[in-house]
């Protein structure tokens, strides 16, 4: 049983079946990759986990409670963060404040009216957002103009802020897309590292070969609205089957 | 001091210091002078500036924080000033009851109208609260006549049923609004000279509930509450995915702006005891916005500035008429005099709306911060010029 259990689910958009039939299990302390050709239905499949689309049917379990129907701050503090293609954070605060806001977010759930405490004399929500931030290198940022930093350190942040919130499961949505080859590979590295340093299960959506066979324990291959494979990736490298989808019939045989 | 740090307590010494010693500064003008029609200090309009001050701070709580833009908050205003004349009908003279029940009822006009609006955002929402604010008009002017009195407005009469005090005085008029025996209206002139400064009673009372919201309007910027409308504003999205809930916290910032509102409706009452539909018509709500953005939206100062400019404008610069500019220009040949006297006519008197209007324009585009931002750049030009480091810091926004 996996921390994260998607069952017969499908999605149609008018005539469009966008999802048909997917299965997925995502074993719980590993990087599982969603590989697949442009429309394959990937963000298709990551909307449905996180409550901005509801699937038509079938079922998404995580830890054994469904997802469905639920808004997405409820499955946040379910325990599964979201990063974004490009990176979201709240460009009118500063670094610290990006942090902050998901610290609270933590502590106080949904919703706690505290309108009359000051935000930064809170020493446990300081001293976390602080400490985030140090593990992520970005601590001499703390005061900056989030809106005004580049996008790797944006992708960073947003990094940090799900983090600080001890997420069971992080989805990233194409975490190095745009992005050039340096910035790739220190994301990359940023991502190992907390791999290692955690207790983190990583769902990864993404285009770029490199990044997934750098990272991913498995990898499922969509294509059409169906995993095509689900397999360990030294086995995709060579699988007929993934080349075919990526490349058309042709080159298959 | 009282939990800020030290620019917001600065901050609020300075504005506790410049609403105390505003009947000086507002008049600084001997009396018959020619200037002295540019003298501010009486108590109708020192009143004015801190209700409306209170008004705009509200406002800024919901506007200025989490970017959503009512176009209905006169809506409360009226809701206050009519609670406040009921309780004054059937209660008593004393205003504080009064004020308390304008701020609860309009705080639960906020609720009902909230809930509904803030299901949507941006340009809906405001849509949403003008047709609300607009509904109210029409219930106040027309249809609710036995609550609000219609068009003539709700007042005092000589024969309320007044459970506490009397019905008429013993020379049988009409008795006036207090606090525990001390009138509103009650002023005491101190003569200087040529100079005549007003203490009035019912400017200090609305002075002092001005300084005591914005005191509160700090403590919420500061408070997690307020970083969390912060938030709402910069990005929802990201907001929701961080696992908040931002219904419920703009739902709250718009009750709290409702309060305001309804509190600054309650004292307008309790300044002079009527409460008409006017009040809630559109042109109330939209002078808000006006003073918010003319002051600096989502700044702490901002929006009593806006509120004191648009009300000395009001009053002051529409009293400037043609025999005041001859007055002005009567160094000139006379050709020239009629001549500029002909161009400045249409911005002056009755035509104050047009210069607002130019002013209104002028910030928006060259200062999108407000009056605050000026204010900003003019001290950071300052620093430059004395290159000294030991000036003070003059941000009151951050």
């Amino acid at each position: 049983m996996g921390i994260l259990e998607v069952k017969g689910v499908n999605k149609r958009f008018g005539g469009l079946q966008a999802l048909g039939d997917v299965n997925l299990s995502v074993a719980e302390n590993t990087v599982h990759a969603i590989i697949g050709p442009n429309g394959a239905g990937k963000s298709t499949l990551l909307n449905c986990l996180v409550g901005k689309l509801i699937p038509d049917t079938g079922s998404v379990m995580f830890q054994g409670q469904s997802v469905l129907g639920r808004k997405p701050f409820e499955i946040n503090q379910m325990g599964i963060s979201r990063v974004f293609q490009t990176p979201e954070i709240f460009g009118d605060l500063s670094v610290l404040e990006n942090v902050m806001i998901a610290c609270f977010a933590k502590r106080d759930g949904a919703f706690k009216l505290r309108a009359f405490s000051e935000a930064l004399r809170d020493k446990e929500v300081m001293e976390r957002a602080e400490q985030m931030l140090s593990d992520v290198n970005m601590i001499d940022k703390r005061g900056m103009h989030a809106a005004s930093m580049s996008r790797g350190d944006k992708r960073r942040l947003e990094m940090a802020m799900c983090l600080s919130q001890d997420p069971k499961l992080l989805l990233l949505d194409e975490p190095t897309a745009g992005m050039a080859r340096a910035d790739t590979n220190n994301t990359i590295d940023l991502l190992k590292e907390i791999k290692q340093k955690r207790d983190i299960t990583m769902c990864i959506i993404e285009h770029d070969m490199h990044v997934v066979f750098s990272l991913a324990d498995r990898i499922t291959v969509l294509a059409q609205g169906t995993p095509l494979v689900e397999d360990l990736p030294e086995n995709i490298k060579g699988n007929p089957k993934v080349r075919e989808a990526y490349l058309g019939e042709s080159a298959g045989h | 001091m009282f939990g800020l740090d030290r620019k917001d307590a600065s901050l609020l010494i300075v504005v506790a210091a410049l609403t105390l010693l505003a009947p000086f500064i507002l008049n600084p003008f001997p009396e018959g002078s020619s200037l002295a029609q540019f003298n501010a200090g009486y108590p109708d309009l020192m009143q004015r500036f801190v209700i409306f001050g209170i008004f705009a701070i509200g406002f800024n709580i919901l506007f200025g924080l989490t970017g959503y833009l009512s176009f209905g908050h006169a809506a409360f205003l009226g809701v206050g000033s009519y609670s406040a004349v009921w309780m004054f009908k059937l209660l008593s003279m004393n205003v504080i009851p009064a004020i308390i029940l304008a701020v609860i009822v309009s705080g639960l006009f906020a609720v009902v109208i909230g809930y509904v609006s803030l299901r949507r955002s941006g340009i809906y929402f405001s849509i949403l609260t003008l047709a609300f604010a607009q509904m109210s008009f029409a219930l106040a002017y027309s249809v609710l006549t036995p609550i609000t009195n219609g068009e003539t407005g709700l007042q005092i009469t000589l024969n309320d049923p007044r459970i506490l005090g009397v019905s008429q005085t013993a020379q049988g008029g009409i008795p006036v609004t207090n606090i525990f025996g001390l009138e509103m209206r009650s002023t005491y002139q101190l003569d200087v000279g040529p100079w005549l400064f007003q203490f009035n009673a019912g400017y200090y009372l609305c002075a002092a509930i001005m300084l005591v919201a914005f005191y509160v309007a700090i403590r919420i910027f500061r408070s997690p509450f307020g970083l969390t409308l912060r938030a709402v504003k910069s990005n929802q999205q990201r907001l929701n995915y961080t696992g908040m809930n931002a219904k419920p916290y703009t739902l709250a910032a718009f009750v709290i702006s409702g309060m305001y509102a309804g509190l600054a409706g309650g004292l307008m009452a309790s300044m002079d005891p009527l409460a008409g539909a006017e009040r809630m018509q559109w042109t109330a709500s939209g002078e808000v916005v006006l003073m918010t953005i003319l002051g600096g939206a989502g700044t702490l100062i901002g929006p009593i500035l806006g509120a004191g400019f648009i009300k000395y404008f009001e009053n002051i610069f529409s009293k400037i008429n043609d025999n005041v500019l001859h007055g002005w220009f009567s160094f000139l040949p006379d050709g020239l005099e009629n001549f500029i006297v002909g161009i400045l006519h249409p911005f002056i008197g009755k035509g104050w709306h047009l210069t607002l209007g130019i002013l209104f324009m002028l910030v928006v585009i060259f200062l999108p911060g407000g009056l605050v931002e000026g204010g900003q750049r003019i001290a950071r030009w300052m620093k430059r010029g004395k290159a000294s480091k030991s000036s003070q810091n003059t941000n009151p926004a951050e």
